[in-house]
């Protein structure tokens, strides 16, 4: 992917955005309601600049595991084990995330 | 049955994946995004009384739900899809791999690095353990990775979303053509 040597995934992120996206338009344009009848929210994010840092944290980690978190669950369905290893180390990259988040630029 | 047991194309997986978003948001009010459930779990293992993990989890259930079912899709279609087949790369890039010593494209992860007995050496390490870490800590920071902000953050139009999956992408270029292959050769 990041060699830019096959489309694939970019092909997959891409239309699951423009399905989501068309989606999303629907609901809206239509007003439609949950199978409860709650009305349906979409949390706004707003920026920080974690949405910069940490996104480049992520993707060196995203290119060197081969996986964001989705995949890591996948890889270890489809009995790659080693990658519970991979999990727990991204369990702690959250858990110290959450211990040093006040000290971090945002 | 014979279609379903070869790799899906990215224009039936990608498509399905966007699903998902219309589905959650129908079915239970969710906004689609897997890495909170690495908050979830700390706040269920580990709060620490870290302001961070001190909510109500409980109500986030579903999304260790939704990864369970990810680990089980990945399962099945191993299992009963026959998926455990060659990675389908690009054969440019399975060869400039071979070059820098990564050679088995037997199964979706090279052994040559993802493997318990690689765990033990510095390069094994790097891949499995750093990598994982930057996984966890950036997608937190960033607060999202690439489904609840390239997917469900842009395909509902916000723009911090964008800028980070911009950030993503950065990262990974920086990483695949700048630094690998430094770690490759370890």
């Amino acid at each position: 992917m990041f060699r830019l040597q096959a489309f694939h995934m970019y092909g997959i992120i891409g239309s699951a955005i423009v399905v989501g996206m068309i989606s999303i338009l629907l609901i809206k344009r239509f007003q439609l309601k949950t199978i409860n009848c709650e009305t349906i929210i979409i949390p706004a994010k707003k920026f920080h600049w974690g949405n910069v840092y940490g996104g480049l944290i992520f993707g060196l980690g995203w290119a060197v595991t081969g996986a964001c978190p989705g995949p890591l669950f996948a890889q270890m369905g489809s009995g790659y084990l080693v990658i519970i290893v991979t999990l727990l180390s991204a369990i702690a990259g959250t858990w110290v995330y959450g211990l040093l988040r006040d000290r971090l630029p945002h | 049955m014979e279609y379903l047991k070869q790799p899906w194309p990215w224009y039936i997986s990608g498509p399905l994946i966007g699903l998902i978003v219309p589905a959650l948001l129908l079915v239970g009010n969710k906004a689609f995004g897997i890495s909170s459930s690495l908050r979830h779990i700390c706040a269920i293992c580990l709060p620490a009384n870290i302001s961070f993990f001190k909510y109500d989890w409980k109500k986030e259930s579903w999304n260790l739900f939704f990864v369970a079912g990810i680990v089980l899709g990945g399962f099945i279609a191993v299992q009963f899809l026959n998926g455990q087949r060659p990675v389908n790369i690009n054969p440019h890039t399975a060869e400039s791999l071979k070059q820098q010593g990564v050679k088995d494209f037997s199964g979706l992860l090279p052994q040559d690095i993802f493997s318990f007995q690689q765990l033990l050496t510095l390069r094994g390490f790097i891949f499995i353990v750093v990598g994982g870490f930057f996984v966890g800590f950036g997608t937190r920071y960033a607060g999202g990775c690439t489904s609840g902000h390239s997917i469900m953050g842009i395909a509902s139009l916000q723009w911090p979303s964008l800028v980070a999956t911009c950030c993503f992408m950065i990262g990974g270029f920086i990483m695949t053509w700048i630094i690998l292959p430094y770690i490759i050769q370890l």
